[in-house]
């Protein structure tokens, strides 16, 4: 705030003091001649211009040196949530090591406690930023980066990387949302609990598909999807979107998703698998049901 | 007064080797040696890149202009951002300084030509060829989608596949070897071949920033060479430098590139500053205030700005103290920018302030510089900075720096030069509207994205979501860079009409100050009939007020020298494009260049001073 407020008035002192040279000695009947007063330069004036200067500089940077550090670690460390913040093109990991929950582009958080991400890559440099959270942070690959942050009212927050990282940048967005106390510790109960088969006949055969075509790549507690390259969907029901914050979570997005990710992922490391109408519906209904 | 000069016969037989004669045709051009021409070319050329580098904004803005647009793909976002930065910076703003500086110097200081003519073309010539290379990309599988700053990994052949990155990596070291070569040709002119006393502080401020720009491409340009050279060992050879796999730091590159990259900018922005510098006291008919703190300023600025690279680093995990470190270093470049804004006020100050259009332009300069100076002091706040880093603010406040800074400071001094180097003056009435027209339309592009940038937009998306409200705004930039590009096309019309039809001026059309209003407009091949002698800063104007400042040197008894054409410049860079055309595709065509560039150098050490001599 300080550097804001010293800024714009030094600004506004300067510009005002430019526009006033500009209009009074402007050339006009009267004016045709330059004093030739001072016209050289005054050693006394630019002296104490340079100690101005830095004097003003130090007002700014003292403070701002002061938050640097005070800043660097929550107060209460030991009782931080500790949550470990993966980015991959172009969607992001959130694993929970105290609960053994993973979930993907949706970060739940409680309200009023102190957060400590370790942030990491698997592959390019991505950045994790929630503006209205905390600064941004990057994840950078042969190197381990902390940021804390805590949330103090309950919500939904907006965030996407913002380091540059591939075709698809703009598309790696996602959300925190920030429960109560007591919401946050029913939500890591029900990222506990594994979906149980499904009973209707069109989710069966989804079951069937998924275990065919997908187990490389993603996982399902309880089944034997292990897959560890795309996100855990185990609970993908529950989120509130799909493909790292692009689509709400709906059935006809998914199905288009399923379609051609390409299409709406441009570059998206999922392959267009070449599903059939049936496939994608089977898979669909499946996928709706891991909530 | 035209001194008679003729050239004289040839003393022997011409052989094919000998150097070539041509003044005028084509081949003129081609094998020139005169700083004016090659000056010339280098304008013209850095001119058509800014029209490319300007389509590339455009249809930015065009892509950004409401949310979830359609109008280019991702990956030709990506490769239109990459390309954009690197021409504007490397091809359009540098050689369009580097134009100046050719042609002006030698004028400035009073010399015939600068120390090393043939290496003057040569830097010409490599320039064309590394912006020929760089943007031929575009054609052959697509340019580099990278960034200008080219963050490893995502430049590995595993995340990068094609040949986008090596087009990048070989175009950059060809304008490497372009403003190396350039910047040791203006350093020792400056140096060596000033007016007899003309002492280092009676030197033209725009000289001084130039030398001090110098010394900054020679110390910075180094390291991006070896930055680029270790990329491409990766990505050609399998070398593991910035390869994560096998332990290789990609955060390495980081500060190899912004060791380069910080004083980069100043290499953009102190000879803008020497322009105005120029053209303040010009148009202020005062001498420019506080000349000593001036050249000193420029100094400290380009010693600071080799101690600041790693503001660029703030979120990458650092640590506080190093953090600090960094941001007070960064803030302390405040110190020696506010004392030249100062000096400038001051040399207003008490002045008779003619606001003619090479004069607006460098007020304006001076305003638009002031907000990009206070957003850059904003971001010295390490702490406030990791919301502002990569956001549309850091984009708004370096177009403050890059448009409001260095183009401001380019449309001034053509403006304010034009007539010397045409002999004809552009209108000042339409030159007037083109100026706000600019104006408008630069602050309508550039400053929302302050607002944009602390409403939470990264930088290099090419979409957005609706939901996230950044529409108006965008709209409003998107608007601005139109009207802006609709300026810009309004001054070149304008240029090219005043080329042929402006009213002709004499030899000093604006009451000047310095050595080359006093030779004719435009310059004779020869610069000045007699070669000047100084013994005052602004000898020029004082000698216009009766001062005895200013006098002619002796002629010399062997008659003036002036430096022989050659084809060999321009053979050797054909030679060195051949071959980075010859690495990507064909090892028997990197053969065929390497040879033709060694060949070149030999022709060029032993094709001797030539056969005729101006007497």
């Amino acid at each position: 705030m300080v550097t804001v407020v010293v800024c714009t008035a030094v600004f506004l002192l300067t510009a005002g003091l430019l526009g006033y040279a500009i209009w009074r000695y402007r050339a006009r009947p009267g004016n045709m001649v330059a004093k030739l007063r001072h016209m050289h330069g005054n050693p006394r004036l630019e002296a104490a211009l340079i100690i101005g200067v830095t004097l003003l500089l130090l007002t700014i940077a003292i403070p701002n040196i002061r938050v640097l550090f005070a800043a660097s670690e929550p107060p209460d460390v030991e009782n931080a949530l500790r949550v470990e913040v993966v980015g991959k093109q172009w969607w992001w990991k959130f694993s929970y090591p105290s609960f053994g929950v993973e979930t993907a582009n949706e970060l739940h958080l409680p309200v009023g406690r102190a957060v400590v991400a370790e942030l990491r890559t698997e592959d390019v440099i991505h950045s994790f930023w929630v503006p209205k959270l905390a600064g941004k942070m990057d994840l950078i690959p042969n190197k381990i980066n902390h940021l804390w942050f805590q949330a103090d009212k309950p919500g939904v927050y907006y965030g996407q990387c913002a380091e540059f990282c591939g075709s698809s940048h703009a598309n790696m967005r996602l959300r925190v949302i920030v429960h109560t106390e007591a919401a946050f510790e029913d939500w890591i109960k029900s990222q506990q609990t594994v979906a149980e088969a499904p009973a209707e006949a069109s989710a069966q055969e989804g079951v069937r598909v998924f275990q065919e075509r997908c187990t490389a790549c993603h996982t399902v507690a309880g089944t034997a999807a292990n897959g560890k390259i795309g996100p855990n969907l185990t609970h993908v029901a529950s989120r509130q979107t799909l493909a790292a914050g692009l689509l709400p979570n709906s059935p006809s997005n998914l199905q288009r998703w399923l379609q051609n990710p390409q299409a709406i992922k441009p570059g998206s490391l999922m392959p267009n698998l070449g599903l059939s109408e049936a496939e994608v519906n089977a898979l669909t209904a499946y996928l709706q049901h891991l909530k | 007064m035209a001194i008679a000069h003729e050239v004289a016969q040839p003393r022997s037989r011409r052989y094919w080797w000998s150097r070539p004669t041509h003044t005028t045709g084509w081949l003129g051009w081609f094998t020139t040696v005169d700083h004016k021409r090659i000056g010339i070319l280098y304008g013209i050329t850095a001119f058509a890149f800014l029209i490319v580098g300007g389509v590339e904004a455009l249809l930015i803005r065009l892509q950004l202009a409401g949310p979830d647009l359609h109008i280019v793909g991702a990956e030709t976002y990506n490769q239109l951002f990459t390309m954009h930065a690197t021409t504007m910076i490397f091809l359009a703003v540098m050689p369009m300084f580097a134009a100046f500086a050719n042609y002006m110097i030698p004028l400035l200081i009073g010399a015939r030509d600068v120390a090393f003519p043939r290496l003057n073309a040569f830097g010409y010539f490599t320039f064309l060829a590394g912006g020929i290379l760089l943007n031929s990309s575009w054609f052959l599988g697509g340019a580099s989608n990278a960034g200008w700053f080219a963050y490893a990994n995502l430049t590995s052949r595993q995340f990068n596949p094609g040949f986008g990155v090596d087009f990048w990596i070989l175009g950059l070291q060809i304008l490497g070897i372009s403003s190396t070569t350039g910047a040791l040709n203006f350093f020792v002119t400056i140096l060596n071949m000033r007016a007899p006393g003309m002492a280092m502080m009676r030197l033209p401020i725009f000289a001084w920033m130039m030398l001090i720009t110098s010394v900054l491409i020679l110390l910075a340009f180094p390291v991006i060479t070896i930055a680029l050279l270790l990329l491409l060992l990766d990505r050609m050879v399998g070398t593991t430098f910035f390869e994560v796999a096998s332990g290789g730091m990609p955060i390495l590159w980081q500060h190899l590139f912004w060791v380069f990259g910080h004083p980069e900018v100043y290499i953009i922005i102190l000879p803008g500053m020497g322009v105005i510098s120029e053209i303040l006291p010009a148009f202020s008919r005062k001498p420019l205030f506080g000349y000593p703190l001036m050249v000193f300023s420029g100094a400290a600025i380009g010693f600071l700005g080799f101690t600041v690279w790693s503001h660029h680093m703030f979120t990458t995990g650092l640590g506080p103290m190093a953090n600090a470190a960094f941001a007070l270093t960064t803030m302390a470049i405040a110190v020696p920018t506010g004392i030249k804004i100062f000096n400038w006020i001051g040399t207003l100050w008490g002045g008779s302030i003619r606001l003619r259009v090479p004069m607006l332009y460098a007020l304006g300069f001076i305003s638009m510089f002031l907000i990009g100076g206070f957003s850059g002091i904003m971001h010295a706040a390490a702490a406030a900075d990791t919301q502002q880093h990569d956001s549309y603010f850091v984009v708004a406040h370096f177009h403050y720096v890059m448009i409001g800074g260095a183009l401001f400071a380019l449309l001034a001094g053509m403006t304010y030069w034009f007539p010397k180097i045409t002999g004809r003056m552009m209108s000042e009435a339409r030159g007037r509207r083109i100026f706000w027209l600019f104006f408008g339309g630069f602050n309508l592009t550039f400053f929302p994205m302050h607002f944009l940038g602390l409403d939470g937009m990264p930088r290099r998306i090419y979409t957005y979501s609706a939901e996230m409200g950044w529409q108006f705004w965008n709209l409003a930039a998107t608007i601005g860079a139109f009207v802006l590009a609709a300026s810009l096309l309004l001054y070149i019309i304008e240029l090219c009409r005043a080329l042929r039809s402006g009213a002709p001026v004499g030899n000093d059309p604006w009451d000047a100050r310095t050595l080359e209003w006093s030779t004719t407009s435009p310059p004779p091949v020869y610069n000045f009939e007699r070669l000047p002698a100084v013994s005052s800063l602004d000898a020029f104007w004082e000698a216009k007020q009766g001062a005895d400042t200013l006098s002619d040197m002796p002629e010399h008894e062997a008659g003036m020298h002036l430096p022989q054409p050659s084809y060999f410049p321009a053979l050797c860079t054909l030679g060195i494009l051949l071959g980075a055309y010859g690495l990507l595709y064909s090892g028997i065509l990197a053969m065929v260049g390497l040879l033709l560039a060694v060949f070149s150098i030999y022709g060029w050490a032993f094709e001797g001073v030539g056969q005729e001599e101006l007497v």
